[in-house]
C-alpha cells in the first residue's frame, strides 16, 4: 500500500516538473509569435504531456468586454490597502476610505454615477501582482510603484497619481542622519515590494551592512519598527508619514532627509483590454484637469454655467472629449467631481494641511503649474 | 486515532475472512465463466466487464478533460498575460533580502539559491523542533501517566489547552505578545555569563574553531567509534552469557575521556568562543537566535508536544498491565521493566503516528509566514511576486513539501517493515 | 470492562488523607514532585491572575465585540446574523428531538451560548440581549416542534435545506428585495466567518470525501489512480499552500469570464483540503467493513451501486462519526490560516483592532488570549461532546 503511494508521489512530481517545463517552451513560441509574426499560429513545441495547445495567442479580453463586465456586475472591483492611513484604510465605521480608495471612487462615479458601486477587495503586497494578473481585480488602486518590470508582468500602469520617493525612518534619539550611520542596523521592511529591493541595493552600493526583518503585511512592519525590534523602518516618504501618524509618539520618530528612490505610484489594471485602461486613464486626468481648472465638488453646478470651454468639455454640457467612444456618458466629468472632488481635494481630504488622516507637504505632487509633476494630457 | 484503529481491524477483518472471500471469488469468477460460456448471447449492458471497461473510459475522460480544460485555462491566461511558466528566472538575482540563512545568502544571489536558502531555514525549524517537541512531549506523558496527582494534573491541563487554541494563535502570543515585548537590545537582559537577550533575539558565545580543531576532531570521531563498538561487543557478550558488563557506562566513559585528552594533547585550545559585544545597533558576534525563529519554533514545539504527548501515553497504556507485573514478577527493577519490556512493545504502537506529528510539525513550519521567518513558503511567496511568476513557484512550492512526505512515509514503510520482521 | 471494575472495586471508599497519601506522598521523590509541582501552580496561577484582573487592559475587547462577533458586517444590518443564527438554533432544537446524540450537545451549546450573551457583564444593545434570550428559547421551541408529527427526519431534512437557502440569503443579500440588500462577502469577518469557513468546509467536504474514499476503492485503476493523486497531494502539502492556490492561483485555472468570490475560494479551499482528510476517515470506516457484508449483499441479489449506497455506506459512516466531528474540530482552528490569504477572520480581526488604535498596539498578549480562550472554549466544548459521544454510541469499540 505505501509503496505504492511512494510510487505515485514520484510519478506526480515528474509529471508535475514536466509540465512546468512544457509551459515554458509554449510561451517561449508564443511570445516569439507575437514579437515577429512569422510563426504560423498553432505551431506547437513537441511534448507528450502537453494538452494541445491553443490555436493562437488570442486576444485575452477583447476591448470593451471588461467595462461590460463591469457594467454587468453592478461594481468596480478594486484591489486596495486596508490598512494604511491616508491612502487605504477603514473609518470607525468599517468604511474603506483613502487616496486610493477615492481614485476606485471616482471610477465608480464615472461607470455607474455611484461612488459607492465598488467592491473592495483587500490585498497584501504578495498578493496585488497576481491579482491584477489573473484579472481578478479591475483596477488596482493600492500604493503601488510603477516600474517597468511590473509592467511587463502584471499589467497596465495608468496615471501617476502620486510622486514618491523611498525614505528612511528612525528614532529621533539615536542621532542617525545619512544612510552611512545606518552601517549594522537592523531595518524592517514590506517584503514583495519595490521598497525591499531598494533597500538592499542602496546599502550594497555603499558597502553597509543591515538585518531586514520583513513582514507581509504593512502593520506588522511598523509594529515591529516600533516596539524596537528595527533601529529603522524604510518605505515610501508617504507611506512612513502615514505609519508615524499612527504611533503612540509620533514625534519620538523622524523620517530621514534621504531619497533611495522613485516611487511613481499609479493605479494599474489588467493587461488586455486597452478600453478599459484608456477609461481609467480619462477619469484620472479628469480628476486632475478639474483641479486647474478650479472645478471643485462644491462648485459643479455653478461652473456648469461657465463660459471657459474647457470647463463646459469636461463637464459634459458641450462637446465631446472621447468620453462617449469609451462607453461613458457625456457627463461623467461632473459626476465624478460631485462625488469624489478634484485630485487637489482628495489629496486635502487625506493629507492637506486639516487631512483627517495626517499632513503631508504636496512637494511634487502640486500641479505642474504650481511647480510639481502633476500634470494630465488636455481633455480635447 | 480512530481511524488508525479502525483500520487495523478492518485488516485484521479482512485477513481473517481473506481465505474464504478467495474461495468464493475463484467460485464467482468459474460461475460467470461457465455463464459466458453457455449463454454467450448475455446482453452487453449486464457483462461486469464491458460496464467496468465503460466506467473505466468515462473516468478517463473526465479526469483528463479537466486537466486539459484546467491546464488550457493556464496555458491561455499565461500567453494572454505576459504570465510566466517558464523556470528561467531562477538563475536572475533574487534582490530580495533575507532575515536568516542557513549558508551565506546576499541579495545578489539567484531566485534558486533563495529558494534553497528557504527550503535549509524549513528543515532548520523543523530538524530542531522534532528534537525539542518529542523530549516535549515525553516528558508530559510522562507527568500525565504519573501516580502523582497533582503533576498529572497539570500535564493534563497543559494538553487540553494547548491542543485547543489554533496553532496561528500560539504563534502570534509568542512573537507579538512575548518576543516582541522583550526589553530594547540596550538594554538586554544578561545572563549569567556572555548572554544577552532582548527583542533582538538571544546571544550566545560562539564556538570558533582554531587551528588545531582538526587534530581533536580525530579524537572525537576515534571516541564515539570506539564507544559503539564496546557498546555492541559488551552488550551481545552480556546477552550471551548473562555477566553485567555495563555496556552503557563504558562506552559513555569513552565518550567523555578521549575527547577531554584530546583537548589537552592537541596544545591550543583546539575551540575559542566568540563573545557577542554590543555594537552602535546590534550585538556583534556570537550565535544569535532571532525572535522570529525563536517564535516559530517555541510555537511548533509547545503545540506538536501536546499531540506527541497524547500519542506516547497512548502507546504506554496500550503495554499490557500483565506485562509489566510479569516482569516485576521475574525480579526486574522497575527501571529494567521500563526499559526492557514496555519501551520496546509501546514503541511499536508510538512511533508511525509520531512520524506523522514530525511530518504535520514540518508542514506547520509553513506558517512561519505569519511571524517573518524566511522559511520555504515565506521564501516562495515573496519570489511569487518579485519574479512575477506565480505558477512555476507554486509548483516549486508544492513539490518541495510532497518531497518532504514522500520521505517520511519512505522512513515510515522502512520501520514497518522492521517491525514485521520482529514480530515473525 | 464492566466486569473487571467490579472485581476490582476497592473494599471501602478512602478519606482524604488517604488519597492525598496515595496520589501525593506515596514515596519521598513523589514528596519533592509534589512540592515542587505546587510551588509552580503557586506561581503561574498568582501571575495568571494578577495579569487577568489588575495589569491587563480589557478595553480594546469590551469595545470591539461587534467587530469580534461579526466584523465589517454593516451595523444596520447586523439583525440578519442574528436570525440567521436564530433559525439555526431552531432546527438544531428540532434535529435533537429528531436525532438526538451529537446534535443535542450541539443545540445545548447554541442555548447556553446565547443565554450567556444574555447575561455578558458588558455594555451590549437591547437587541442584543434580547437575541440571547431568544435564542435558547427557539432551541426549546424547536425541540417542542419535533415533539408532534413534523418530528420527522425527512422534515427535519428539508428543515435543514430550507434553512439552508434562508441563511444565505439572509447573509448575502437578495437582488430586488429592498429590505435585505447586498452584503458583500468581504465584510463578512469575525466570528462569523471563522464558522462560516469550518461549517462550508466539512459540510462540503462531506460528500466529496465519500466520493474519493470510493473512488480510492474502486476497481477502476484510472479513478484510483486520481482519487488517490489527489488525496495523497493534498495531504502531503500545508494548509496554506492549498488557500494560496486558491486564493492566488484560483483564477488562471479558470476561464477569464469567470470570477469567484474570494470568501468563495477560501471556502472552496478549505473544503478540498478537508476532503482529502475526510476520505481518509471514510476510507477507515470502509475497510471495517467485513467482506462478509458485501457478500452477503452480493448473494441476496443486490448490484454494485445498492450494495454501496444501502450496505456498506450507512454502516462505515455511522463508524466514523465521531473522526468526523474530530476533523470539524480541526478545520473549525484551521479556519485561522485564513489569516495568511487576508480574511478576515477572527484572529485578523484581533489584529485590525490591535492596529486600531496607537493606545492599543501594546495590548497583543490580551486580545491574543481573549481568542485564544474563545477558540478553546468552543473546541474543548465539541471534543468533550464528542468523547460524551462516542462512549454512548460505543463505535469507538466495537
Amino acid at each position: 500500500m505505501n509503496r505504492k503511494r511512494t510510487a505515485l508521489l514520484v510519478v506526480l512530481l515528474i509529471v508535475s516538473i514536466l509540465l512546468a517545463a512544457c509551459g515554458q517552451k509554449e510561451v517561449i513560441v508564443t511570445r516569439e509569435v507575437e514579437v515577429t509574426r512569422l510563426a504560423p499560429a498553432g505551431e506547437c513545441p513537441e511534448c507528450p504531456e502537453c494538452p494541445p495547445c491553443p490555436e493562437a495567442p488570442q486576444a485575452p479580453m477583447a476591448a470593451g468586454q471588461r467595462l461590460a463586465a463591469v457594467k454587468g456586475r453592478g461594481r468596480v472591483v478594486c484591489g486596495v490597502h486596508t490598512s494604511l492611513l491616508g491612502f487605504g484604510y477603514l473609518d470607525s465605521a468599517g468604511r474603506n476610505i483613502g487616496f486610493d480608495i477615492d481614485l476606485c471612487r471616482a471610477v465608480a462615479a464615472a461607470v455607474f454615477n455611484d461612488p459607492e458601486a465598488v467592491e473592495f477587495v483587500p490585498l497584501t503586497a504578495a498578493e496585488r501582482g497576481p491579482a491584477l494578473q489573473t484579472g481578478e481585480v479591475d483596477m488596482l488602486s493600492r500604493n503601488m510603484t510603477w516600474t517597468s518590470s511590473r509592467e511587463a508582468q502584471w499589467g497596465n500602469f495608468t496615471v501617476v497619481m502620486f510622486y514618491d520617493g523611498q525614505g528612511m525612518m528612525v528614532r529621533k534619539d539615536s542621532g542617525v542622519a545619512t544612510l552611512e550611520d545606518l552601517d549594522g542596523a537592523t531595518v524592517c521592511v514590506t517584503t514583495g515590494t519595490t521598497t525591499e529591493l531598494n533597500l538592499a541595493d542602496a546599502f550594497r552600493s555603499r558597502g553597509l551592512n543591515f538585518t531586514p526583518v520583513t513582514f507581509e503585511d504593512t502593520p506588522s512592519v511598523y509594529g515591529a519598527y516600533e516596539e524596537g525590534r528595527c533601529d529603522a523602518a524604510t518605505s515610501d516618504k508617504s507611506q512612513l508619514a502615514a505609519a508615524r501618524a499612527g504611533f503612540a509618539n509620533p514625534a519620538d520618530h523622524v523620517i530621514m532627509d534621504v531619497t533611495m528612490s522613485k516611487e511613481p505610484l499609479t493605479p494599474a489594471v489588467p493587461a488586455g483590454d486597452d478600453q478599459w485602461m484608456d477609461l481609467v486613464k480619462t477619469v484620472m486626468w479628469t480628476l486632475i484637469n478639474a483641479e486647474e481648472l478650479g472645478i471643485t465638488s462644491q462648485n459643479v453646478a455653478q461652473m456648469m454655467g461657465s463660459d471657459n470651454p474647457e470647463v463646459k468639455r469636461l463637464l459634459g454640457v458641450e462637446g465631446d472629449f472621447g468620453q462617449t467612444d469609451l462607453g461613458l456618458s457625456a457627463d461623467f466629468g461632473a459626476n465624478v467631481i460631485r462625488a469624489v472632488g478634484n485630485y487637489g481635494e482628495i489629496y486635502d481630504r487625506y493629507m492637506g494641511p486639516q487631512g483627517i488622516a495626517f499632513t503631508l507637504d504636496r512637494d511634487l505632487n502640486w500641479l505642474w503649474k504650481d511647480g510639481g509633476l502633476i500634470y494630465a494630457p488636455p481633455l480635447r | 486515532m480512530e481511524v488508525m484503529e479502525a483500520i487495523e481491524r478492518g485488516r485484521t477483518l479482512a485477513t481473517n475472512l481473506a481465505p474464504l472471500r478467495n474461495m468464493a471469488k475463484v467460485k464467482m469468477s468459474q460461475d460467470s465463466r461457465i455463464h459466458v460460456l453457455t449463454h454467450s448471447g448475455t446482453p452487453f449492458w449486464r457483462d461486469d466487464r464491458v460496464l467496468k471497461a465503460i466506467a473505466q473510459t468515462i473516468s478517463a475522460v473526465v479526469v483528463v478533460g479537466f486537466l486539459i480544460f484546467f491546464v488550457g485555462n493556464v496555458i491561455r491566461a499565461a500567453n494572454a498575460r505576459g504570465l510566466g511558466l517558464g523556470y528561467g528566472f531562477l538563475g536572475q538575482a533574487a534582490g530580495m533580502p533575507l532575515g536568516e540563512s542557513v549558508i551565506p545568502y546576499d541579495p545578489a544571489k539567484s531566485y534558486a539559491y533563495a529558494f534553497l536558502v528557504g527550503i535549509l531555514n524549513t528543515l532548520k525549524a523543523a530538524l530542531v523542533g522534532i528534537v525539542l517537541t518529542t523530549l516535549l512531549g515525553v516528558i508530559v506523558a510522562l507527568g500525565r501517566l504519573s501516580p502523582n496527582w497533582l503533576v498529572s494534573k497539570i500535564a493534563a491541563v497543559y494538553v487540553e489547552v494547548i491542543r485547543n487554541v489554533p496553532l496561528l494563535v500560539q504563534l502570534f502570543v509568542w512573537y507579538f505578545a512575548v518576543y516582541q515585548k522583550l526589553p530594547p537590545v540596550k538594554n538586554s537582559i544578561q545572563w549569567p555569563g556572555p548572554v544577552y537577550l532582548s527583542q533582538r533575539g538571544l546571544y550566545l558565545p560562539a564556538p570558533v574553531p582554531n587551528a588545531t580543531f582538526g587534530a581533536w576532531a580525530i579524537f572525537v570521531g576515534t571516541a564515539i567509534l570506539l564507544a559503539g563498538v564496546l557498546y555492541t561487543v559488551l552488550i551481545r557478550y552480556q546477552l550471551e552469557t548473562g555477566r553485567t558488563t555495563y555496556p552503557a557506562l563504558t562506552a559513555g566513559a569513552v565518550l567523555l575521556v578521549l575527547p577531554v585528552v584530546g583537548w589537552f594533547l592537541v596544545g591550543e585550545r583546539p575551540l575559542t568562543t566568540e563573545i557577542p559585544v554590543l555594537d552602535k545597533f546590534n550585538f556583534v558576534g556570537g550565535l544569535q537566535l532571532t525572535p522570529e525563529y525563536a517564535a516559530l519554533l517555541s510555537g511548533l514545539v509547545v503545540y506538536t508536544g501536546a499531540f506527541i504527548a497524547e500519542v506516547v501515553r497512548a502507546g504506554i497504556l496500550a503495554v499490557d498491565r500483565g506485562q509489566f507485573e510479569a516482569a516485576r514478577a521475574l525480579g526486574f527493577s522497575p527501571m529494567q521493566v521500563l526499559r526492557l519490556v514496555v519501551v520496546p512493545q509501546a514503541m511499536r504502537v508510538i512511533i508511525p503516528p509520531l512520524i506523522s506529528q514530525y511530518l504535520n510539525l514540518t508542514k506547520n513550519s509553513s506558517l512561519a509566514v505569519a511571524v517573518g521567518y524566511p522559511d520555504l513558503f515565506y521564501v516562495g511567496r515573496t519570489m511569487t511576486n518579485q519574479a512575477g511568476r506565480a505558477v512555476p513557484v507554486f509548483v516549486m512550492i508544492m513539490a518541495t513539501y510532497l518531497v518532504f512526505s514522500l520521505v517520511t512515509s519512505a522512513i515510515m514503510n522502512v520501520y514497518n517493515r522492521r517491525i514485521q520482521l520482529v514480530e515473525r | 470492562m464492566n466486569a473487571t471494575s467490579a472485581i476490582r472495586r476497592p473494599p471501602a471508599p478512602p478519606g482524604a488523607v488517604r488519597w492525598i497519601k496515595k496520589n501525593l506522598l506515596s514515596t519521598w521523590y513523589n514528596v519533592l514532585l509534589t512540592l515542587v509541582a505546587l510551588i509552580f501552580v503557586f506561581f503561574v496561577s498568582r501571575g495568571v491572575l494578577r495579569w487577568v484582573f489588575f495589569t491587563a487592559n480589557w478595553t480594546p475587547i469590551t469595545s470591539s465585540l461587534k467587530l469580534f462577533a461579526v466584523g465589517q458586517f454593516p451595523p444596520d444590518q447586523v439583525w440578519r446574523v442574528g436570525t440567521a443564527v436564530l433559525l439555526v438554533s431552531f432546527f438544531f432544537g428540532l434535529s435533537w428531538r429528531v436525532w438526538g446524540g451529537t446534535v443535542g450537545t450541539f443545540a445545548l451549546a447554541l442555548a447556553v451560548g446565547g443565554a450567556a450573551v444574555a447575561v455578558l457583564p458588558f455594555e451590549l444593545s437591547s437587541g442584543v440581549r434580547l437575541w440571547g434570550v431568544a435564542n435558547p428559547l427557539l432551541v426549546g421551541v424547536g425541540y417542542l416542534v419535533g415533539r408532534t408529527s413534523l418530528g420527522k427526519p425527512r422534515w427535519a431534512a428539508l428543515g435543514w435545506a430550507l434553512s439552508f437557502g434562508g441563511t444565505t440569503a439572509l447573509l448575502t443579500g437578495v437582488r430586488g428585495v429592498s429590505w435585505l440588500p447586498r452584503v458583500e462577502t468581504g465584510l463578512w469577518g469575525g466570528l462569523l466567518l471563522t464558522f462560516l469557513l469550518a461549517l462550508v468546509g466539512i459540510v462540503a467536504s462531506f460528500p466529496i470525501g465519500v466520493l474519493l474514499a470510493l473512488g480510492r476503492r474502486s476497481s477502476l485503476p484510472v479513478l484510483k489512480l486520481f482519487c488517490t493523486l489527489f488525496i495523497e497531494i493534498v495531504r502531503g502539502v500545508p494548509l496554506v499552500t492549498i488557500l494560496f492556490m486558491f486564493s492566488v492561483i484560483l483564477p488562471l485555472f479558470l476561464p477569464e469570464d469567470v470570477r469567484v468570490d474570494r470568501v468563495l475560494r477560501a471556502m472552496m479551499g478549505m473544503t478540498l483540503f478537508a476532503a482529502a482528510y475526510m476520505a481518509e476517515n471514510i476510507r477507515g470506516g470502509l475497510q471495517a467493513i467485513p467482506s462478509g457484508q458485501i457478500e452477503a449483499a452480493k448473494a441476496v441479489g443486490l448490484n454494485g451501486l445498492q450494495t454501496t449506497v444501502l450496505i456498506v455506506l450507512p454502516q462505515a459512516l455511522r463508524m466514523v462519526i465521531p473522526a468526523i466531528v474530530g476533523q470539524f474540530i480541526a478545520l473549525f482552528m484551521d479556519t485561522t490560516l485564513a489569516v495568511i490569504v487576508g480574511l478576515v477572520e477572527l484572529l485578523q480581526i484581533g489584529r485590525a483592532v490591535i492596529q486600531s488604535n496607537p493606545e492599543w498596539l501594546m495590548l497583543d498578549m490580551e486580545v491574543y488570549l481573549f481568542i485564544g480562550a474563545v477558540f478553546w472554549v468552543f473546541t474543548y466544548a465539541m471534543s468533550y461532546a464528542s468523547q460524551r459521544l462516542e462512549q454512548t454510541l460505543g463505535v469507538g469499540r466495537r
